[in-house]
């Protein structure tokens, strides 16, 4: 596909980043005299851009090469490296612009409701307006490096955000656990461009795409798998996942918007968008598959086991996350599938977080599941937008989560071999876990008896319009989204020039989708049995080894502390002995050194006269000898 | 009488005189000796200005002369000034600029 220079309307989509740059610089510099407005600002900007995204999603589809590319300034012109900024929009970064600025402006209609008890409200659009153009800098750059910006933006965003409430200890603990994660991870995405500078010596898109076969297929593959490394920092991904399910401490906007709906997605958009790198090396798609794996079935198995309800929800990120990751290591039969349901994910799950925030909202901020309980009849659109999210998760024609799920499975399916086999195993397995734990959160919320906390008493109560009406937009998206996107090709024909198409056509109904949809309802029946007919324990019951696995997050903390922490302590803590033993001892024995010698030496000051002349007479004669033996 | 036997005595006044200051404690017999020792450089001066022939030696002699009252008024008078203090004018005493 030709990218060609951005003409009329698309001149000005530098403005899709300006308007929550200006929301986000008004909102933080101006402090409190923004306080009585901010809130307003900060939905404006957001709308503002919506509605520059869908212009420019309309006029993109009026032309036959849909790519166009926005030159806005010369950013490091030194000699050799020469780096330009500039706005692509083609089909990839303009579906991520929409699902950004659309969810991201309902998002920021719900905070004006979540958090209208706090004082802090307006500190908090300042940040999600930051975060939003560091994403939209993220997607809509045309090189590595703005990428990078938008990426550590989003990255610093996310801190910022999780730390909101500083007070808490817990808070400010879990920012610095994702920043530090997402740092490892912003490692490896900066060694990539460093090879990539270093191999092709050009960082955008255009350059690095156009040269990267002259670089053979290892400095493909060493960039794929640093691309991964990248890839698995910002979406949580193992063997760096730890950092999410703590980000939950942030406010539940935050969890909907940063840790569901978007900068977790990021991940996938780095490895989509450079798959003409990826073709070159199938041993980085296959480890880009594998990860994808093995994360989906470890979020999987992790929401099973937890009581928070927003720590489910965030197991449940990680694992659909965990099929995009394997949907793009699969090559050009993947990329259009795992975007498709990363789209339908950003409207699901941003759904399902702001359905568990209207619950916690009405419980007075309860999050522990076991004191939930009958809600479905206090908070009936709660329930039925989270309900209707709750299926399409799942995967039940014909809501989003069918139409999108399904093909990942096929294509891994259709990979063959032994590695198509493993991978279309633990995809189908994924579904059913899904399906299990999913109904546990449907179950142990809204249905049942009552087990209301006796210490807060809440009231639960429906949330005001504020809060509702983006939770049924966004249901809206989780029943139709997908079949949008799938039915007739629609979204492989919007995609195909960017990533490639998919080389087999599929049907919507095929065998490895149907045994993934009866797996799904035996997960729900199992669900039922254990959660539907029996009374739910209002404390937690001691569990099984896999039950307290799960509760400890599958031991990742464990591992990370043993094999990273503790050896980084005991290094530092080596470091410093050696510091202070070592060189410390070094310089301070030659200062007691000087100081034993000259405590020495300055007894030859005696103060006698007469042995002062008597030094004096022995100089003078030793010169004189000295002079005699030089004549001689 | 060749010049080298003034030179001679020269050296003996010399090291009679450097003994007396390393020897003597009394600061007024120290000044003596010093003047001694001044004294025997310029007697080898002008030995050796008569065995050279010119009277470089001579001049020097007089320039030393010259330096030789000026320190001797010098020297007095720090001596009378520590006398005063210490009420003594043996060298030993003044030994406080030590360790």
């Amino acid at each position: 596909m030709l990218t060609v220079g951005a003409t009329g309307v698309l001149r000005a989509s530098w403005l899709l980043l300006a308007f929550p740059a200006f929301g986000a610089a008004v909102l933080l510099l101006g402090g409190r005299r923004t306080d009585r407005w901010g809130h307003l600002l900060g939905v404006l900007m957001p709308l503002a851009s919506f509605v520059y995204a869908v212009i420019a999603f309309f006029t993109l589809l009026g032309e036959t090469d849909r790519s166009r590319d926005l030159h806005m300034f010369s950013y490091i012109p030194v000699g050799g490296f020469q780096v330009n900024m500039g706005i692509l929009l083609d089909p990839l970064s303009i579906s991520f612009a929409l699902l950004i600025t659309g969810v991201g402006s309902l998002i920021h209609i719900y905070s004006v409701g979540y958090m209208s008890h706090d004082s802090d409200r307006r500190r908090f659009f300042g940040y999600m307006n930051l975060f939003l153009a560091a994403m939209l800098l993220l997607v809509l750059a045309d090189n590595y490096l703005g990428l990078y910006i938008g990426w550590e933006g989003v990255g610093l965003a996310s801190y910022l955000l999780i730390g909101f409430w500083q007070y808490k200890n817990s808070a400010a603990v879990a920012a610095k656990k994702a920043f530090i994660a997402n740092r490892v991870g912003d490692a490896g995405l900066s060694l990539a461009i460093m090879l990539m500078f270093a191999e092709f010596g050009t960082v955008s898109f255009t350059g690095v795409f156009g040269t990267v076969k002259a670089g053979g297929s290892g400095v493909a593959t060493a960039l794929g798998l640093l691309l991964l490394l990248g890839a698995c920092g910002k979406s949580a991904q193992v063997p760096l996942q730890s950092w999410l399910l703590d980000a939950m401490e942030g406010p539940t906007p935050v969890s909907a918007l940063i840790h569901a709906a978007t900068m977790v997605t990021a991940g996938v958009y780095l490895l989509v968008r450079s798959n003409p790198i990826l073709a070159l090396s199938g041993t980085a798609r296959l480890a880009i598959t594998v990860v994808g794996a093995v994360t989906l079935l470890f979020g999987a198995l992790i929401g099973c086991a937890k009581d928070d309800i927003k720590k489910a929800l965030a197991g449940s990120t990680m694992s659909q996350i965990g099929y995009m990751t394997l949907a793009a290591g699969l090559g050009p039969a993947g990329y259009v599938f795992a975007i498709a349901h990363l789209i339908a994910h950003g409207f699901f799950k941003a759904g399902l977080f702001l359905g568990a925030g209207s619950v916690m909202h009405g419980m007075d901020d309860e999050v522990n599941m076991r004191r939930y309980g009958g809600l479905a009849r206090y908070m009936p659109v709660t329930f039925a937008t989270f309900g209707l999210g709750y299926l399409a998760i799942i995967g039940i024609p014909p809501f989003s989560g069918f139409f999108t799920k399904d093909p990942i499975i096929e294509a891994a399916w259709d990979k063959g071999g032994t590695s198509g086999a493993i991978l279309a195993t633990c995809a189908i397995l994924g579904a059913g876990i899904t399906a299990f734990y999913m109904t546990r959160v449907m179950l142990m919320t809204y249905f049942g008896k009552k087990r209301w906390s006796a210490e807060k008493e809440p009231h639960p109560h429906e949330s005001p319009g504020v809060m509702t009406w983006p939770m049924i937009l966004l249901a809206v998206g989780s029943v139709g989204a997908g079949a949008f996107l799938i039915l007739g090709q629609r979204f492989e024909n919007f995609l195909g020039p960017v990533t490639g198409l998919p080389p087999v056509a599929h049907g919507i109904w095929s065998v490895p989708g149907e045994i993934a949809l009866a797996l799904a309802l035996c997960g729900v029946g199992l669900a039922w049995f254990m959660y539907g007919r029996v009374p739910v324990p209002a404390e937690a019951p001691a569990g099984s080894f896999p039950v307290v696995a799960g509760r400890k997050d599958l031991y990742g903390d464990a591992f990370n502390e043993s094999v990273l922490m503790r050896p980084g302590q005991w290094l530092t803590r080596l470091s410093v002995y050696f510091d202070n033993r070592g060189i410390d001892g070094l310089v301070n024995t030659m200062a007691a050194l000087i100081g034993g010698s000259s405590g020495r030496l300055r007894r030859m000051q005696t103060g006698f006269v007469r042995s002062y002349a008597l030094s004096m007479f022995f100089g003078a004669g030793l010169l004189v000898l000295l002079l005699l033996v030089v004549r001689l | 009488m060749s010049p080298l036997d003034y030179v001679t005595l020269a050296v003996i006044l010399f090291v009679i005189g450097a003994a007396g200051v390393l020897i003597r404690r009394n600061a007024i017999i120290i000044f003596m000796c010093i003047e001694l020792m001044l004294n025997a450089c310029n007697l080898a001066f002008v030995a050796f200005a008569s065995m050279h022939g010119n009277l470089n030696g001579q001049v020097i002699a007089f320039f030393v002369m010259v330096v030789a009252a000026a320190e001797v008024v010098v020297g007095l008078a720090i001596l009378m000034a520590v006398f005063r203090a210490r009420k003594s004018a043996s060298v030993d005493d003044a030994n406080l600029l030590k360790y």
